[in-house]
């Protein structure tokens, strides 16, 4: 009963997902390049994400303590 | 106080009047009065009745998400194009011919290829065939698609007594009853169907007096003359009135008949804000101080068109502001009544008594039969100058055949039944029972969390659902929920504002509405479509138990 509801859940999910880009009105074969595109864009942003923000957010956090800290550090 | 379910006598309309006669009439006998009895008036003339109407915008990501799915929608609009251009794909669309390839190209403007790559994805969901009567339910012949809509075949079964949402039903005159429809099957067995002539010829009928004097008489005015078709009536209509040299101010959102009557007729047409009373007024100004374009001549006559409902919003026309601009400004009114007769109004005569005014205020009353009257053709009432000019000048006279005498007598039959001359209450109680259905259905609404627009009393809701992904999914469900109704997308409407239009109808019972409004909260749910941001609690029976007074 709770698997049933879990994929109820997941696949009015999928459909709100099917309205709000209006892919929901493509033929099979244009949702299917649509979703691989989709995929592929946001597989791209999580990478990008998971490989960049940490060390920006270290670079931030340096720079602004250096400019409260005043502590003169050497540029890394 | 006025009791509004009371028989009333026909004779609603010059309020000012009857205010006389029965003010002469108490101070001369003992509170007897002698003039007519004013029975069954709710308001009348001297309250003001409150104008609540709604236009909520939709929260920003809406928007955006619109554009999103248009975006999307365009994209593989071009592949698709491209495709059939490179010969991957079958064309079933027309094209040019071969021979023509090099001549200017006539399927390339955005038009077609909305219709090409958009509008035939979702076409299932338009231009369904019916096969019964449209009253509150009909029949729908059942059909299939299997290229992906751009061709139907009907598997033979008919869905039975689909709840009908779109028709323009208002009175429920739209039905089959052997009884109701005595007098109509009497008159096709006298006249026969064809009239074979136009009016000025020899198509005029006694049938066609007996309803415009009949019309006239419902209205409040001295004459009125009807025609075979409603559309005709606005397009062949306006270039008889006006012409060169004239200037036409027209409200944004007119009808296409409307339009169609205006550019025929060669005036200067000028666009003012929908049911804007600043920007019509600033138009009027602009033309009496600078008159015509170049010469700098005053206009030969400045008219202005307004409709009373106006069907893609469900706003009413402003119309106390509207005359007192006309009076102001000496321009005339041409009111086109197509959705309002019969609709609103105590006793179903239209905007002009919603509002409590004379019919004289409005220089030219249009409207149609098709809507509430359950027949088809239109009318144009007025002064009785003005009719006898459109007897010999419209374009309709002299050139269109006449309304068909079984028709007439149905116009007859609805309007004596609405004026309660058949000696029944059944039209009052029509009319009320229409005002409680669209008021039911439009608080239930408001209640649920959609976004409505347009008046609280007008019985056509557009309920918007601003996503195209949604258009389609919306229509299809209803049916599978055996509900049928009209959703409108781009070219009628805005490209973000598309919606669902319901029509309520006085032949719907309780329980129907009822029925349609739990699939619209099941669907609203489903689909995301709750977008109001002012919804008011949904159990609105715990506040009236808790109002009570507390004693000290």
């Amino acid at each position: 009963m709770d698997i049933k509801r879990v994929k109820d859940y997941v696949y009015w999910l999928y459909f709100q997902y099917l309205l709000i880009t209006c892919s929901y009105v493509l033929e099979p074969w244009e949702q299917s390049m649509f979703h691989t595109i989709t995929v592929t864009v946001l597989a791209m942003v999580l990478y990008t994400a998971y490989v960049f923000i940490p060390i920006h957010v270290r670079l931030a956090f340096e720079f602004f303590s250096q400019m409260f800290g005043g502590q003169p550090e050497s540029a890394v | 106080m006025a009791n509004p379910s009371a028989v009333c006598n026909g004779h609603l309309h010059y309020h000012h009047k009857q205010n006389n006669l029965l003010k002469s009439g108490i101070s001369k006998k003992n509170g007897v009065t002698k003039g007519i009895k004013k029975n069954g008036v709710s308001n009348g003339s001297l309250s003001k009745k409150a104008f609540i109407e709604h236009f909520e915008q939709a929260p920003m990501y809406v928007a955006v998400l619109t554009f999103v799915g248009f975006g999307v929608g365009t994209i593989f609009g071009y592949l698709r194009d491209f495709m059939r251009a490179w010969g991957l794909e079958k064309r079933n669309i027309a094209t040019e011919r071969e021979q023509q390839k090099d001549f200017v190209p006539l399927y390339q403007d955005f038009e077609n290829f909305y219709t090409r790559n958009l509008y035939m994805r979702i076409r299932d969901n338009w231009n369904r065939p019916i096969c019964s009567v449209p009253g509150p339910q009909f029949d729908l012949m059942e059909r299939v698609t299997d290229d992906y809509n751009w061709t139907f075949r009907f598997t033979g079964r008919t869905i039975k007594n689909v709840i009908n949402m779109g028709s323009y039903n208002y009175l429920g005159f739209a039905e089959t009853d052997a009884n109701a429809l005595k007098t109509v099957a009497k008159e096709l067995e006298k006249y026969g169907t064809g009239i074979c002539s136009t009016r000025q010829e020899m198509g005029t009928l006694d049938k066609h007096i007996e309803l415009e004097k009949l019309v006239a008489r419902f209205l409040g005015v001295e004459d009125a003359m009807v025609f075979g078709m409603g559309f005709a009536t606005n397009s062949m209509n306006i270039p008889a009135l006006v012409g060169k040299g004239c200037l036409i101010l027209s409200d944004e959102l007119n009808h296409t008949s409307l339009v169609l009557g205006a550019r025929l007729s060669g005036a200067t047409i000028r666009i003012f804000k929908h049911n804007n009373i600043q920007s019509l007024e600033s138009l009027l100004k602009d033309a009496i101080i600078y008159g015509q374009p170049r010469s700098r001549r005053a206009w030969r006559k400045i008219i202005i068109l307004v409709e009373g409902i106006y069907s893609m919003e469900g706003s009413i026309v402003r119309l106390p502001e509207i005359v007192s601009l006309k009076r102001k400004y000496k321009a005339y009114l041409y009111l086109d009544e197509a959705h309002s007769i019969g609709a609103v109004g105590a006793t179903g005569r239209g905007v002009v008594e919603y509002f409590g005014m004379n019919p004289d205020d409005v220089d030219v009353l249009m409207g149609t039969f098709t809507k509430s009257f359950g027949a088809a053709g239109g009318y144009i009432a007025g002064k009785k100058d003005l009719v006898d000019f459109l007897r010999t000048h419209s374009h309709s006279a002299v050139y269109a055949t006449s309304m068909c005498p079984p028709v007439a007598e149905q116009i007859i039959r609805a309007m004596k039944c609405l004026m309660g001359l058949d000696g029944t209450t059944q039209g009052l109680q029509r009319v009320q029972k229409l005002g409680k259905n669209t008021r039911y259905f439009r608080r239930r609404l408001h209640e649920m969390g959609f976004i409505i627009y347009g008046n609280d009393d007008s019985p056509v809701v557009p309920l918007l659902l601003f996503m195209p992904g949604k258009i389609g999914a919306f229509a299809r469900r209803m049916l599978e929920k055996n509900i049928g109704v009209v959703v409108v997308g781009f070219p009628a409407t805005p490209i973000t504002e598309s919606r669902a239009r319901f029509c309520v109808s006085a032949a719907h019972t309780r329980e129907m509405l009822d029925t349609v409004l739990n699939a619209l909260d099941e669907l609203g749910d489903f689909l995301q479509l709750k977008y109001s941001r002012y919804s008011k609690s949904a159990h609105p029976e715990l506040y009236e138990e808790t109002r009570f007074e507390l004693d000290d």
